[in-house]
């Protein structure tokens, strides 16, 4: 019993980098999202340029590829990453060249009419952009956001290739060391359900919050 | 009050200047002229399709024109003068300008994500830098007199289209536009509502010199509020004349036409 109780910390200390890896590409896919979504729709053609470039660049090929670029390429370029910052870089460029679009069409499916009332009252671009547009933007591209985050969530363990432990590579650990299969991979098959679950819950409570008001309901 | 027979006297505020504007292959002005004297309360009547909203998108920089000029306050809206000549003005000119001009939509167009107050103030406190306690105050005073007070914190779902209209009316105020421009505020709404928008407006029209400009198919509403009435068809104006004259004495084919139909559709005028 004891074994395994050792055996559950390494696959927990694994679900940690798992986390870890979750949260801060989430944050960079999230910051690329907005960039390039909001890029896609500037009046400046270079910028739409580089950011259709990047979309489709990174939505045209495969995630492992762009991770062993992150980790063995770029450090003949002059750039070493450790494997988390490699990791962390792949999963957030690749999610966020998919979430750019949620945001591009998130902010298409603001009613032009909204937009004449930002120029009937005078606001310029950026302040109907950031006090109109985007805030009703944003509950629309929540639910889709939620998917890619579970998405990213899932695409965490291809970090165990550059050897990065998360935790299926902790897993993997385990079932060499106890000839067990069953076990770890039962156990991180429930810790990724379960963080699934709560990422998801968390954006519905957020998306609900956000609603709050819209639907002329009072809560 | 200014009246139409004395626009020779006092400069005008607005002055349209043959603008054409086309849709395409469709030209919806066509070489469209007239001028409004400050404190003016304009109605814009005539058939669907006429050019009515499309002439108040234009001044509010709302659609681009194909040619023509327009004067605003003494400035050219869409033009600016460089060495001598007149060229296509820049968005910091239209900001400028946009100052002098405020629009209330058929379909309200509030923001559904702010508050009733907030959709007041949001402008005020952007574009004019006003404190938010002073916008505040401001706004408050609107919506007493729009009588929305009580609902300043609600939501704009939570309203009916004529509280909503009456909170797009106030919120249009708060920037202080020496003109407003109102399409057809009333035609979204039930019929039970309507009443309520047209007292406010009313009541604006006679405790302001704000020059407006409105485009209604309420022909019993805009004798009574208007100083002028100008009849559209087909992208001209066709006659134009003080509400006595337009309603009861309509020299032109058209206007005596359309008459006959809004009668015959049931209106009183
Ligand atoms: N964005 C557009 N694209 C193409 N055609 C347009 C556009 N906006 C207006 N039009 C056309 O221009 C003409 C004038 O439209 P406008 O809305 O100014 O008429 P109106 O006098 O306000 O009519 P109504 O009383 O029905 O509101 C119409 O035939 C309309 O179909
Ligand atoms: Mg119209």
């Amino acid at each position: 019993m004891d074994q395994w109780s050792g055996y559950l910390g390494l696959i927990l200390q694994g679900a940690w980098v798992t986390i870890e890896l979750t949260i801060l590409g989430s944050a960079l896919a999230l910051v690329m999202a907005f960039l390039a979504g909001l890029g896609r729709l500037s009046k400046l053609a270079p910028l739409r340029w580089l950011a259709t470039a990047y979309i489709e660049f990174f939505r045209g090929t495969s995630i492992f590829v762009q991770l062993f670029w992150a980790y063995f390429v770029l450090p003949l370029l002059g750039v070493p990453l450790s494997p988390l910052q490699a990791g962390v870089l792949a999963l957030g460029l690749n999610v966020g060249a998919y979430a750019a679009e949620v945001v591009r069409g998130a902010v298409l499916s603001v009613g032009k009419e909204q937009y004449e009332a930002c120029v009937a009252l005078n606001l310029n671009r950026w302040q109907c952009m950031r006090h109109i547009i985007l805030p009703q933007a944003f509950i629309v591209m929540l639910p889709t956001f939620g998917n890619n985050a579970i998405e990213l969530l899932k695409a965490t363990a291809v970090v165990s290739l550059i050897s990065l432990a998360d935790m299926t590579f902790q897993a993997q650990v385990v079932r060499s060391q106890t000839g067990n299969t069953l076990i770890p991979f039962a156990t991180i098959l429930l810790l990724y359900f379960a963080m699934a679950s709560a990422l998801s819950w968390g954006v519905r409570r957020l998306e609900r919050k956000l609603a709050r008001g819209l639907d002329g309901v009072r809560a | 009050m200014v009246l139409a027979g004395e626009i020779g006297v006092v400069q005008p505020i607005i002055k349209v200047d043959r603008i054409s504007k086309n849709f395409g292959a469709f030209q919806c002005l066509n070489e469209l002229s007239f001028e409004v004297a400050p404190g003016e309360k304009i109605a814009l009547i005539g058939p669907s399709g006429s050019g009515k909203t499309t002439i108040l998108r234009i001044l509010m920089t709302l659609e681009t024109i194909n040619s023509g000029h327009i004067e605003v306050d003494g400035d050219q809206l869409y033009h600016v003068e460089r060495n001598g000549q007149l060229v296509a003005a820049d968005e910091a000119h239209l900001h400028r300008m946009r100052q002098k001009i405020g629009m209330v939509f058929q379909l309200f167009n509030l923001f559904p994500h702010k508050s009733v107050l907030d959709n007041v103030t949001l402008a005020p406190i952007l574009t004019k830098k006003m404190k938010r306690a002073d916008a505040e105050r401001r706004g408050m005073e609107l919506l007493d007199m729009v009588g929305m007070a009580d609902k300043a914190k609600a939501m704009p779902a939570q309203l009916s289209g004529g509280q909503k209209q009456r909170v797009a009316i106030a919120r249009a105020l708060a920037l202080s536009p020496k003109i407003m421009l109102f399409d057809e505020v009333t035609s979204a709404l039930d019929p039970e509502l309507v009443e309520e928008v047209l007292n406010v407006m009313r009541k604006l029209a006679a405790e302001t010199d704000m020059t407006m400009l409105l485009v209604t198919h309420e022909m019993s509403f805009a004798n009574d509020f208007a100083d002028r009435i100008l009849f559209f068809d087909g992208g001209r104006i066709v006659e134009e004349g003080k509400p006595g004259e337009i309603f009861r004495h309509p020299k032109q084919e058209r206007t005596q036409a359309f008459l006959k139909k809004i009668i015959a559709a049931g209106q009183r005028i």
